[in-house]
């Protein structure tokens, strides 16, 4: 059976007591999910003005990530599909309100109220038809129109994702853009087949400085490897690339140089990803410590 | 569940074209203490639909908040306890949200309203 917990049984079953049980006790996974919230709240990019803000946790299961949004003070709405794992974020005196819903059904929310929002591992569940009047296309048109609409101008939204393969991530990316947002994939730890987190990073609203996908870190191939050798924990950053193609290949790829990245680049546009803009920048070695 | 959040939600039946707000129905209500902090409450204001905030903290048995507010209120203490109490404070344990154009109920069940659509409502 595949390891894939999207490909065994719907959300709502597979998340039965158990497995919220199970998923909640586990210190390992509280210790991911506090980690890949912590990033997706970096990521989200909100004012540093102190003022507590009103978010979504989508997905929010047994509150593994809202808490880290209460931590911080902000004020959230989850919404999860599982009854179980609801029950379990209740046990936890999770601070946020809860609500059982289904995102692909679309977000019964106000236009324009929300500051925020986040998803952490659970966006990637809208890709599988687990009814048969399920249609993942019309999910997530349903899901990302309503995300748009309840979101404030210039808001971002960042979902934490596991996409099973290209496929996938580009029919996400393509909904998000369809409904109105900007934005693209971030990827932390790319060579990394343990470490490597995508996240989907969305403004609300039209292309602009602020809705680009945050750049940073090793966005080219070349810089990323030296994560690895040297066993670095800093984060890295990188603009697209594929998980499946074996890391021996990836390796033979340094210093190829800006027109092999340019080139790289522009067929990854054309399968519709969505690439960080050609600068002076691109290509460039970088310095040893930055 | 919170007012807060009560005065965000819609329903999103397919077909309904005003499914704001949600007319409320307790079976019970309770409170929980809650930080104070000025700016997140001045922050929300705008945000506000006041007249359903105002209805929905009476349906809970708490009638402190004016029938109309505007932004200058924000400087008056009393005003932002009162509001605070209301927005943060109230929770809907048990009882259930009523569509306001289709009277289709979403029950609450330990301060969670299932919002999960039948597939005709789709
Ligand atoms: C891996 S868990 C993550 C939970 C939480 N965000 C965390 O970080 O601990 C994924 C969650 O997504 C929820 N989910 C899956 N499909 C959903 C849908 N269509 N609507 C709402 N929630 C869904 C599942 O019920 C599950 O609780």
């Amino acid at each position: 059976m595949s390891s894939r917990p999207e490909l065994q049984a719907p959300p709502e079953i597979f998340y039965d007591d158990a497995e919220a049980r199970k998923y909640t006790s586990s210190s390992r996974i509280i210790q991911i999910q506090g980690k890949l919230t912590k990033r997706a709240l970096e990521l989200l990019a909100l004012p540093d003005d102190g003022v507590p803000k009103l978010l979504l946790d989508i997905g929010c299961g047994s509150g593994l990530s809202g808490e880290k949004l209460s931590k911080k003070g902000h004020q959230w709405i989850g919404l999860d599909i599982s009854q179980s794992m609801l029950d379990v974020a209740l046990e936890r005196e999770v601070e946020g309100d809860l609500l059982l819903g289904d995102m692909g059904q679309g977000l019964g929310l106000r236009d324009g109220v929300i500051d925020g929002a986040i998803s952490i591992s659970a966006v990637q569940w809208l890709c599988n038809a687990d009814k048969s009047s399920h249609e993942p296309r019309l999910r997530l048109k349903a899901f990302f129109g309503s995300l748009y609409r309840c979101l404030s101008r210039g808001a971002r939204a960042v979902f934490q994702v596991y996409p099973e393969n290209i496929d996938q991530r580009v029919l996400i990316l393509n909904y998000a853009m369809r409904s109105g947002f900007s934005g693209g994939v971030v990827v932390d730890f790319p060579h990394s087949s343990k470490k490597r987190k995508e996240y989907l990073v969305l403004t609300c609203g039209p292309p602009s400085i602020n809705t680009s996908v945050p750049e940073g870190k090793g966005e080219d191939e070349e810089s990323c490897s030296d994560d690895e050798t040297s066993g670095d924990e800093e984060r890295q950053t990188v603009s697209i690339s594929d998980r499946h193609r074996p890391r021996k290949k990836q390796k033979t790829n340094r210093g190829k140089g800006r027109e092999w990245i340019l080139k790289k680049k522009e067929q990854m546009r054309r399968k519709g990803n969505v690439v960080p803009p050609d600068t002076k920048y691109t290509a460039r070695k970088r310095k040893a410590r930055f | 569940m919170r007012l807060l959040t009560h005065n965000m939600l819609a329903s999103n039946i397919k077909g309904v074209t005003n499914g704001f707000p949600l007319r409320i129905e307790v079976e019970k209500a309770i409170e929980k203490q809650v930080d104070f902090n000025p700016e997140f409450l001045k922050n929300m204001f705008t945000k506000i639909h006041w007249k359903a905030l105002v209805d929905a903290s009476r349906i809970m048995g708490f009638a402190e908040l004016p029938e109309e507010a505007d932004s200058s209120m924000l400087e008056s203490d009393d005003f932002l306890r009162n509001f605070h109490h209301a927005l943060l404070e109230l929770h809907l344990e048990e009882g259930a949200l009523v569509c306001p154009e289709t009277g289709r109920r979403f029950p609450v069940n330990k301060g969670i309203p299932n919002m999960l659509l039948h597939e005709d409502e789709v």
